[in-house]
């Protein structure tokens, strides 16, 4: 013990010159059940209320941004999945529309929709992992399982359109990989008839439990000005009373067409979130139906880009022409125009952002990647302070983080 | 066989007394803890535990049900919690360390003894309680030493030399006592209520079952429905007690890891919960006893009158034997016992947790006025009602 804290001589005091308790720095994570990964928390505790927090993140460093300047546009493809691995179907659209934007390419109503649908399924699935993250965080492992066993379902139709159940790289610069398989948007209909009533009965778990709203309701209260100015996005800017969703207000990927409500929470605290997150779900299902009712015919792909859209598979074996075109964009990568572009696209966790710079040719110059997850972090240090020890985990399940994204 | 038993040497008896709790606590506590998980299997939609079957044991008829209802899986971590690597960190105070679990166990297994588990009709109809120490003094007995289990939660988390386990420590302390005033509030209308005037004052908890067996509107009726506020403030302070979600804070895995027994594996660690396990046995057993009418089937209908009943409505004179007395009542009992339980497990695994500064206002701001004003309503409602 050092001396400056030894009890009772030398101990510390405040202004009103009461006796403070003797501090215990805590590390909570990288390895703990509740920090949703490798977020490590470097804490002062008093007692069991924090007087400090500290993220410590980079646990999951890959190095992305500079590995995207080695690869093609499209061999980048399926390390956007590991971006926020719980919505890789989503990274991989907002991905391929910024390189589509630097390429200026147009793309067909029907590739659009397959993505808005594939990306409206990511959300769900993501809230649904965080929700039941949440659950766990307040002690609710029910609510887990609950929404578990839906995700298993949506899984199952990921696996089915891509042939992956996590990693999908599903997106091609100028379109998908392939076209939905026969049936299989009826499917996605069908699980979201069964999908409403089951989300309603999880929610029920923790709506209008009175252990769950005190363990939430003013807890972890972020103000609509804190929120700004930390640049947070997604529902956890949304929660706090900013109704900024990108869907609406920079429509891409053909959103304009659905009819959907952005909800808004009013108090910014871990209920708002949590409230704010089970609307969105509806709101998904709500446009994936939409899009499932007028799903368009055509092609899935961008047509005339014959340098950056891989030409069908049939014809790269019959025909000399193709044969070529197929070697070129796999080995040179699609061709990009110089210059710069930055799109985001609403994510489940948030905006997320890609910055490219591009020389012409088949690779980026330089590849920013804009993760939701961090900036959410960054506000962790003011939110936690003067919680309890328990508050910090429904702190961290209400925002919802994925440090796959943070760290990048 | 009674006889003979009562024939041994004192020594011998004790002996084969703690073998029988151990014989019988240890099987039933890991029973819950399977049911525990197949509860929760239940609640959550899933199968739970269904595939350890050993090959040696396939070809038993009806071994495939045990598989199914996870039997195999249960001895599987027994035998895995037996056999594994008894970790030692460096860290720890061995000596507390090593002792903290068996400071869990004591007390759990001591409180068995005095808690009356069934009951035979004795000469002349008389119900003679079952218990492997029946003191008079018996539920004072069971708070006294279940009270001691605090020291192996403390003694875990500090021994441990670690900051999670010292704060799940520091919260085993503080919940577990303020709950066991709320607790003991609790069922003191109890005893208010069953020693009347003119009769010998006793703690007996064969005592309050044997009121609960009077005929007559009052006396047949269980505590849980003549004190409905009494059998709730002990519910709720048996949860904190035996560190049950939603107020399992000394344990709490989302913020303290494993709480005090983060540092704990294997054998070690499975006492922790065997203890728990044989706390909540014996928790909701007293719970039966004071207000769900112990070994009685149903308010009103006592022990000896519904033997009477089968005998009179079948004619078998077998029905009055004190042998079939015993294992109805102990069966009646354990089904109550494991109903409880049920209830435990049911909670558990639909409400979130508390958190520790809510689990202390609700003990000492909710539970303990109300078990306060409770106490008083009775004892003046008693006075009035008895004089």
């Amino acid at each position: 013990m050092p001396a400056e804290h030894a009890f009772p001589d030398s101990a510390a005091k405040n202004a009103s010159g009461e006796i403070e308790a003797e501090r215990m720095s805590i590390s909570m994570g990288p390895s703990h059940p509740s920090t949703h990964g490798v977020l490590r928390l470097q804490m002062e505790l008093d007692g069991e209320v924090v007087r400090k927090a500290e993220p410590v993140i980079g646990y999951l460093h890959r190095g992305d941004e500079k590995i995207a300047e080695n690869m093609t546009y499209n061999q980048f493809v399926p390390y956007t999945d590991r971006l926020d691995y719980l919505a890789p179907l989503a990274n991989n659209m907002a991905y391929a529309i910024a390189v589509e934007k630097l390429a200026k390419l147009e793309i067909p109503p029907r590739c659009q929709a397959i993505r808005v649908i594939t990306a409206e399924m990511a959300r769900i699935s993501a809230h649904l992992l965080g929700l039941g993250a949440f659950g766990i965080d307040v002690g609710a492992w029910t609510v887990f399982l609950y929404s578990f066993t839906e995700r298993e379902k949506l899984y199952k139709l990921f696996e089915e359109l891509t042939g992956a159940r996590f990693t999908t790289s599903y997106s091609r610069i100028g379109g998908v990989t392939r076209d939905v398989p026969e049936g299989w948007t009826g499917r996605v209909n069908a699980f979201c008839e069964q999908f409403l009533p089951r989300l309603e009965e999880t929610l029920s778990l923790l709506t209008r439990s009175r252990i769950f709203v005190d363990r939430t309701a003013g807890i972890g209260v972020i103000s609509k000005e804190d929120a700004i100015a930390y640049g947070l996005t997604g529902p956890n800017l949304r929660a706090s009373g900013v109704p900024l969703d990108l869907r609406k207000d920079k429509p891409y990927s053909g959103y304009e067409q659905y009819d959907f409500d952005v909800p808004v929470g009013t108090k910014g605290d871990g209920y708002d979130r949590y409230l704010v997150r089970g609307e969105e779900m509806r709101q998904s299902a709500r446009i994936i139906r939409q899009a499932v009712a007028r799903f368009p015919g055509g092609s899935w792909q961008a047509e005339g880009a014959r340098r950056i859209v891989a030409p069908p598979k049939d014809r790269v074996l019959t025909s000399m022409e193709e044969l070529i075109q197929n070697f070129m964009i796999v080995t040179e990568g699609p061709q990009m125009p110089a210059g710069e572009v930055y799109f985001e696209a609403e994510n489940p966790k948030g905006a997320l952002g890609f910055f490219i710079v591009s020389k012409g040719g088949g690779v980026p110059w330089r590849l920013k990647i804009r993760a939701p997850s961090f900036c959410n972090l960054s506000i962790l240090p003011k939110v936690c302070v003067g919680a309890m020890m328990a508050d910090i985990v429904s702190i961290l399940g209400s925002l919802d983080f994925v440090m796959g994204e943070c760290d990048r | 066989m009674i006889d003979f038993f009562f024939g041994l040497p004192v020594p011998v008896q004790a002996l084969l007394k703690g073998i029988a709790v151990i014989g019988v606590i240890f099987p039933i506590a890991a029973a819950c803890s399977m049911a525990e998980r197949k509860v929760c299997a239940w609640i959550q939609s899933r199968s739970g535990p269904n595939r350890a079957l050993p090959p040696i044991f396939a070809w038993i008829p009806g071994a495939g049900i045990l598989q199914r209802l996870g039997v195999w899986q249960l001895m599987a971590d027994g035998g895995k919690f037996v056999f594994k690597e008894e970790p030692l960190p460096d860290h720890v105070n061995k000596l507390y360390y090593t002792l903290a679990p068996v400071v869990a166990m004591v007390p759990a297994f001591t409180t068995v003894t005095v808690v009356p588990f069934g009951a035979y009709l004795g000469p002349g109809g008389r119900v003679i309680p079952l218990a492997l120490a029946n003191v008079d003094i018996g539920i004072l007995a069971v708070f006294a030493v279940a009270s001691l289990g605090v020291y192996s939660l403390i003694l875990a988390g500090w021994a441990s030399n670690s900051k999670y386990p010292f704060l799940g420590g520091v919260r085993a302390s503080a919940q577990l006592i303020s709950y066991e005033l709320s607790m003991v509030l609790a069922v003191l209308p109890v005893f208010l209520w069953v020693n009347e005037p003119g009769t010998a004052g006793t703690l007996s908890l064969a005592r309050v079952v044997e009121f609960q067996s009077r005929p007559g509107f009052w006396g047949g009726a269980w505590f849980l429905l003549t004190m409905p506020v009494s059998a709730l403030v002990f519910a709720v302070a048996l949860f904190a007690e035996t560190n049950r979600q939603p107020f399992d804070m000394p344990e709490s895995e989302a913020d303290l890891v494993g709480g005090f027994h983060t540092e704990y594996g294997a054998f070690k660690w499975s006492l922790f919960f065997v203890a728990e396990y044989a706390n909540m046995i014996v928790g909701s057993a007293v719970f039966a006893l004071l207000f769900l009418g112990g070994w009685n089937l149903f308010p009103g209908i006592s022990l000896a009158r519904l033997l009477g009943g089968l005998h009179h409505l079948t004619g078998w004179a077998l029905w009055l034997h004190p042998l079939v007395a015993g294992l109805a009542s102990i069966a009646i009992l354990l089904g109550k016992v494991l109903a409880t339980i049920f209830v435990f497990m049911w909670i558990r695994w639909t409400v979130p947790r508390f958190r520790y500064d809510q689990v202390m206002r609700l003990g000492w701001q909710k539970l303990l006025p109300l078990s306060i004003a409770n106490l008083i309503a009775y004892t003046i409602g008693i006075a009035l009602l008895q004089r």
